[in-house]
């Protein structure tokens, strides 16, 4: 009997642009079912950093309570990671990234634990649009106690229990829009080609991104009468368009047509296209967006891949006039700067 | 590219790299396996019924499956297979009670052997169970041919040769011993219902027309003659000074013998560069361990004889050229020629074929190089009743391969002697079988050793260098057994692949850590190579292709790195992927065709 994974990796391997190969980007072996979406989400990530030669020790994982949140220990075991309470992994990341913006902050959560205990904690991070990335890895149940619905769950779809949820499913990408996220997403586990670069492009862009993967529960939540059972998801989702993500430092060698290509230079220089299937989005226009949305969904569909992308929000540090630097990286004097400059600044409150 | 067929056996095989590369498709990783599990009768018994020496070839075989082995495509060094199998034969315990019962009621048919090596005995061992009167006829005073005559002491203890020979001859077979046969055509009167021919490739060529060869002649000697005396105890001794010339074992076996017999100065004197010897990598590993310089890039060119006695001789330096084709030739560096001194010189510097005592009007045509006609698959010869195996058949090749022919020839001799066609071939024997237990439970030990190859441990040198027949190797302890053994990454285990239980989920793909598998969109095979998860450049493994599944896309298994270690199938939510043990063995004469 052995559950191990073996030393050997394939002897070809390739490797990024800083000499690491995927295998350094690797974490523990998975310890939930077989199947789970959320281990294809983790190898997303995995592949992302991969691809856009991150170093591991520039990352930190932050993530909740629930088999979601267990999974950052099964990628990039060389990053820094934070397993906090139960929907308090948004507190954590504002309180880690005030203390140093200088890092990737990975944000793993559940639709438990994102949409129910951490509610108002979601709703409030994306309101300050802390710089992080934020995964939502949607199963619409409660995986780690026997699979009751969540509220993410599509009102009417049934978990393996059979019986019909009666209540209307929060849709976490409409509320993030509605509450000032700059990139909001929908993907899949089982389609890693959108996934990856929706993970790359999240982790160039300055300020809140939301990724909300559907993400299916083979234990509970695989059966025919559910919404988030991977039959389902593959016939009924619908993408806004094919994706590419460019970052900074390639050249934009393809040229697109302009009536159907939108073109959303982020922060950092990188470019995102989206080869828009559906001509009613506009990127950048949250009516638009919304609209999409509840469109699809009244088609009893699910409209995937990038839904809204404001490059040019503020986030927390600059809503809050922090320092532009790392605490750490501040010296003493910086930090304590004696009784005059607090003088002085007592001075200009009377 | 089409869905892969995994009814057909020889897919699978394929996947087993060491079985399919050992010309008898000995059932490698199931004796590994048995070897770890310390059932080592059981291990050596099922190397007999393949090999039918493992104790011998656990000593001496050439080792095709190791260069093969899987694991020397993902670490340094492949598993030590064959002295691995040498353990089995070390530690097993009386098989006589497993050795198949000889029928006291004969069948009838009589086959003559000539030759008593390896083809031969194996014929004899296939034929004499299923009852047929077997005379076998030989030159040597004992049984064993080459394995006997060729193969030093201190790689082969004689006892082990005799066990293992005698295995055989005491099924019945009758013996004629110092027995040269000097013409078929007088075995062919004798009314043999079958006559097989193993009398190996006897003749080791010479330098006959180099400078002094005539004058120098009582202190150059053929190697595989000279060999041949020592085991015979014809010879005892040899000059100070020897130099051996060629870079094949033959060659090997020769040096080390001579510093067995009082050569003190032996030297080996190569054509070719080091690099490009015929010799196995560790048998010149094993001749420079005893203080035997190799001098490459050396054209002899003059037995330089005083006074009627061999004193030395000159060598042209050369260097190797190649070609656009690759094609090597030896071209002089144009330096002054090298003298070296010597008392003696062994030449192994190749064998040859010769058929002398065969007839050339009872029927058995000869083609080119005067080799006789024989079929590749049935070892027949154009006389229908005489059968050709081992090196006899197509020129030097090794103990293995002429048993692989042994089998083979028995097949179609016992075909042939049924009045059968000796076309209808038996198909191999195969099974598949899945190996889960339970949760995490396996019937094989999945998990990868991350052990580097064991090295076994040799006797003492001085100790070996002063007795011909003390054996070098000392084989490994069980410990160490165990701990090669579980090198072994169970290459028969196969992950088998059912299209129709696939989710897609992606599990397999993610965790598998030789990132063997993927999905993909369908392609011809080079399209698909370029767009799998990992480099796929070997081609001689094959891809593993399923039907398409729910979204049009197929699974792509690159077989050429997989470990076997399962955790596709752990990961797999709906057993669509199963670990499963492939046997395959190869139909022996008597067990054919029973439909």
């Amino acid at each position: 009997m052995s559950y191990l994974r073996p030393n050997f990796r394939h002897p070809d391997l390739k490797t990024n642009e800083i000499g690491y190969t995927k295998a350094d980007y690797e974490g523990g072996l998975s310890t939930l079912c077989a199947g789970c979406g959320h281990d294809s989400i983790g190898a997303s990530i995995l592949q992302a950093c991969f691809e856009l030669s991150i170093e591991p020790h520039r990352v930190a994982k932050l993530s909740g309570i629930g088999c979601s949140s267990k999974t950052p220990a099964y990628f990039l075991g060389a990053s820094h990671g934070f397993n906090s309470v139960h929907g308090r992994m948004p507190s954590v990341a504002t309180g880690a990234n005030l203390a140093n913006r200088d890092l990737i902050y990975l944000g793993v959560s559940g639709d438990g634990d994102t949409a129910s205990i951490g509610m108002g904690q979601f709703a409030h991070v994306v309101r300050r649009n802390l710089n992080m990335v934020y995964v939502v890895m949607n199963n619409g149940c409660y995986g780690l106690t026997k699979g009751q619905d969540s509220a993410t769950a599509d009102k009417g779809s049934a978990s393996k229990k059979g019986a019909p949820n009666p209540y209307e499913g929060i849709d976490l990408c409409e509320m993030a829009i509605q509450l000032g996220a700059g990139f909001v997403a929908r993907s899949f586990s089982g389609d890693k080609q959108q996934l990856t670069p929706l993970i790359k492009a999240a982790m160039s862009h300055q300020g809140f991104a939301l990724i909300d993967v559907v993400s299916p529960c083979v234990t509970f939540n695989n059966n025919a009468a559910s919404t988030k059972s991977y039959d389902f998801v593959r016939e009924h989702s619908e993408a806004t368009g094919t994706f590419d993500f460019v970052p900074m430092k390639d050249e934009i060698i393809t040229q697109y047509n302009a009536g159907d290509t939108e073109e959303v230079t982020l922060h950092d220089g990188s470019v995102v296209h989206l080869h828009k299937m559906s001509k009613e989005l506009k990127l950048n226009d949250r009516s638009s967006a919304m609209h999409e949305i509840e469109r699809y969904k009244s088609k009893g569909q699910i409209l995937t891949g990038l839904l809204y992308l404001d490059p040019l929000t503020p986030d927390t540090h600059e809503l809050l006039g922090t320092t532009d630097k790392a605490l750490n990286s501040l010296t003493e004097t910086q930090l304590c700067p004696g009784n005059a400059a607090l003088q002085s600044i007592n001075e200009s409150f009377r | 590219m089409k869905p892969t067929d995994i009814n057909n056996p020889e897919y699978f095989h394929k996947v087993v790299d060491c079985q399919y590369a050992c010309p008898a498709h000995t059932p490698v990783p199931q004796y590994i396996r048995l070897i770890a599990e310390q059932r080592y009768s059981e291990a050596y018994m099922l190397n007999w019924e393949s090999n039918v020496f493992p104790g011998v070839l656990g000593r001496t075989c050439d080792r095709p499956c190791e260069p093969a082995c899987r694991r020397g495509r993902v670490e340094e060094d492949p598993v030590a297979i064959c002295r691995l199998k040498r353990v089995a034969a070390d530690f097993k315990d009386d098989i006589h009670s497993q050795l198949p019962t000889i029928p006291a009621q004969k069948n009838g048919k009589r086959v003559a052997l000539i030759g008593g090596g390896p083809a031969s005995l194996t014929v004899a061992r296939d034929l004499a169970p299923l009852g047929y009167e077997i005379d076998l006829y030989d030159d040597q005073k004992a049984g064993g041919g080459f394995m006997r005559s060729q193969i030093p002491s201190f790689r082969l203890p004689e006892s082990v040769l005799n066990e293992e020979v005698n295995y055989i001859l005491d099924m019945g077979i009758t013996t004629h011993f110092n027995h040269h046969v000097k013409s078929l055509k007088s075995i062919v009167d004798k009314q043999y219902d079958a006559i097989f021919v193993g009398t190996g490739a006897p003749r080791g060529r010479d330098l006959s027309k180099l400078p002094g060869r005539e004058e120098a002649d009582d202190n150059i000697h053929i190697g595989i003659d000279w060999l041949a005396n020592v085991a015979f105890e014809h010879t005892s001794k040899i000059g100070k000074k020897v130099l051996v010339l060629g870079g094949g074992n033959t060659a090997m076996d020769c040096c080390r013998t001579a510093r067995r017999l009082g050569g003190e100065d032996v030297r080996v004197v190569v054509r070719s560069p080091q690099s490009e010897m015929k010799a196995s990598h560790w048998e010149i590993e094993d001749t420079l361990h005893e203080d035997i310089p190799i001098f490459e890039n050396h054209t002899p060119k003059e037995f330089v004889v005083d006074n009627g006695k061999l004193v030395g001789m000159h060598f042209e330096k050369v260097k190797a050229v190649y070609d656009e084709a690759g094609k090597r030739s030896l071209v002089p560096t144009g330096e002054d020629l090298v003298f070296m001194e010597c008392d003696d010189v062994l030449m192994a510097i190749g064998q040859e074929n010769a058929f002398p005592w065969i007839e050339r009007d009872i029927g058995v045509d000869f083609g080119q190089w005067d080799m006789p006609i024989v079929d590749e698959t049935t070892f027949q010869s154009t006389l229908k009743s005489v059968f050709f195996g081992g090196d006899a058949a197509f020129g030097p090749k090794n103990v293995i391969t002429a048993v692989a022919h042994g089998h083979q020839a028995a097949i179609s001799i016992d075909l042939y002697c049924q009045g059968e066609s000796v076309n209808h071939r038996p198909a191999p024997g195969v099974n598949l079988i899945s190996q889960k237990m339970g949760f995490h439970e396996w019937t094989y030990d999945n998990a990868v050793s991350n052990d580097e190859r064991f090295i076994v441990p040799l006797a003492d040198k001085e100790a070996a260098l002063k007795n011909r027949k003390m054996e070098v190797e000392l084989g490994f302890d069980v410990q160490q057994a165990f701990d090669e053994a579980q090198r072994c990454l169970n290459c028969d285990v196969q992950t088998v692949f059912t299209d129709d239980k696939c989710i897609e989920c992606d599990a397999c793909a993610d965790v598998c850590p030789t990132d063997c598998i993927s999905f993909v969109g369908n392609g011809e095979e080079d399209d698909l190579r370029t767009r799998l998860s990992a480099p796929s450049h070997n081609l001689e493994q094959d891809l593993y292709v399923s039907d398409a599944l729910k979204t049009g896309r197929v699974m792509v298994k690159d077989e050429n790195v997989c470990l076997h270690c399962g955790l596709c199938a752990e990961r797999c939510p709906t057993t669509a992927w199963d670990m499963q043990k492939f046997f395959y063995s190869v139909t022996k004469a008597g067990q054919s065709c029973a439909e």
